[in-house]
């Protein structure tokens, strides 16, 4: 059970009105990778607020290992679904590197001891030592984005949720991250615009889409679909159709 | 500013003052503004006193005095504002340089200019060897409301974000052919004011969306406390109680 999504019927609209979630079905198994895609605006974001409970869905259930994602299981849902932001500066808000990483455990009652083990083995996990003790604005985006990331592992998660995390990193950053999350166990959904993270890390894609669901199918068939691609604003790196011809090829 | 550290008031040096335990430190620094605030303008002996100590201070802490100097340059204003006041007090004059002034009124510029200079070295020292997030650390161990740390933390954390977004903004509006000469060209640093108002509300709220996500539930979670030891202590009290007690036998002397 652990590590398994269950979402049905999921609807949510912005205050003014704006029906952002339209019923939205998914199910996903204990230490799955799945990629979201699909074009700005398409309810990606808020889809995944609504699995910690950040935003409550106003029709529909979600459940986190068996666990409903409602107010009174808010402190062991959000123990469970680790949410990296897209933006790291959002992420990342006490003076140290550190201390963020502390603040997760701390919430959830650890001290002393215990809490510094598990800030350093999340650290670790993103090879974070050098930066802990420096405060988020004197890191790269690639510490930055590892830091990041470590702020919810401290939490021990089971569930990873990761918004655009390889946005604004350079090549060598991005490989870093893949690697790091490749060996993660848990459960993880990545949102991206990137279709080679998606095909790289996750066996599943989902397109998300005027907030619904429009496609589940695997990463190796959704890149081969280029109709389905285009329908979805989403598009291979140039060059890597091989059904047309390139003049650079 | 080094790369390791978190702000340009920090001098990275390896001193015993360096080394002491912040909560100790804030306390002292601020028994001694007290110590200064309050002694009596006429008591230029404990003035002079202070300034002695605080020459010692900053020679242990192994901090240069130009660097010190510089950073006074900050109570400029205030000492700007002094150097007038004889010139507008009322009451008994003497004659310097053979310009009448008040008597009362040149206490009064002594008065701001003794203690602006002495308190604000008090507090360039405690930054310059105290880095921000050990000072807000000392702050929660002295039981400093929950509220104003949290406050403090978040200003220093965003600031220099904020201070860069309105940095890009300006760039922006450079790169566009922007170049303000009248009032009436004003306008777009209004809007952008507003604009970066907006922005940091929003960021506000992506913030405390980060913070919910890791089980925030109102309450800062504090560190655990550790106990400062006792030839700190011996040496924080020391100074209070020297400053202090200069400043009561100045207060009852005069």
């Amino acid at each position: 059970m652990s590590g398994v999504i269950d979402i049905r019927g999921v609807e949510y609209s912005y205050p003014d009105g704006r029906k952002v979630l339209n019923g939205v079905d998914l199910a996903i198994a204990a230490g799955e990778r799945v990629a979201i895609l699909g074009p700005n605006g398409g309810g990606k974001t808020t889809l995944a607020l609504h699995l910690n409970g950040i935003l409550q869905p106003h029709a529909g259930t979600i459940t986190v290992s068996g666990v409903p994602v409602a107010e009174e299981h808010y402190r062991e849902v959000r123990r469970m679904v680790g949410l990296v932001f897209q933006d790291t500066n959002d992420q990342l808000f006490m003076p140290t590197v550190r201390e963020d990483v502390a603040f997760g455990p701390m919430n959830l009652g650890l001290t002393d001891e215990a809490l510094d083990q598990r800030v350093d083995a999340a650290l670790e996990v993103v090879s974070g030592a050098e930066f802990a003790d420096r405060p988020p604005h004197h890191l790269s985006g690639g510490e930055r984005r590892r830091a990041a990331l470590a702020t919810v592992l401290s939490m021990e998660p089971e569930v990873l949720v990761l918004d655009e995390p390889t946005s604004g990193l350079d090549l060598a950053a991005r490989r870093e991250l893949i690697l790091t999350l490749a060996d993660l166990p848990m459960t993880q959904l990545v949102i991206t615009h990137d279709l080679p993270l998606a095909l790289e890390l996750c066996p599943r894609s989902v397109i998300m889409n005027g907030g619904r669901l429009v496609a589940d199918v695997t990463t190796g068939d959704l890149l081969e679909d280029l109709d389905l691609l285009a329908e979805n604003r989403l598009e291979l790196p140039y060059g890597f159709d091989r059904s047309t011809d390139h003049p650079g090829l | 500013m080094g790369a390791g550290h978190s702000h340009a008031l920090y001098v990275h040096e390896h001193s015993v003052v360096h080394r002491m335990a912040p909560q100790a430190k804030l306390v002292a620094a601020l028994g001694m503004v007290v110590s200064i605030a309050i002694t009596p303008r006429e008591a230029v002996w404990a003035f002079g006193f202070y300034a002695a100590v605080i020459a010692g201070l900053t020679g242990v802490s192994r901090i240069r005095p130009g660097f010190l100097a510089v950073r006074l340059l900050a109570v400029a204003p205030f000492v700007l504002f002094a150097l007038f006041i004889p010139f507008i007090a009322t009451g008994e004059t003497t004659e310097v340089l053979g310009i009448t002034v008040s008597v009362d009124g040149l206490w009064g510029t002594w008065n701001i200019l003794a203690k602006a200079l002495l308190g604000a070295s008090v507090s360039i020292l405690l930054t310059a060897t105290t880095e921000i997030p050990d000072i807000i650390r000392g702050l929660s161990i002295l039981r400093v409301p929950a509220l104003f740390i949290s406050i403090t933390t978040f200003m220093i954390r965003y600031l220099e974000l904020i201070a860069d977004e309105l940095g890009r903004m300006r760039v922006a509006m450079t790169a566009r052919g922007y170049d303000p000469r009248w009032i009436s060209q004003a306008r777009p640093i209004a809007s952008s004011a507003g604009a970066l108002f907006v922005r940091s509300y929003e960021r506000g709220e992506r913030v405390h969306a980060a913070m919910l996500a890791r089980g925030f539930t109102g309450e800062m979670p504090m560190p655990s406390t550790e106990a400062i030891d006792r030839s700190q202590c011996a040496g924080v009290l020391m100074l209070v109680v020297l400053f202090a007690g200069t400043a009561i036998v100045a207060l009852v002397a005069t």
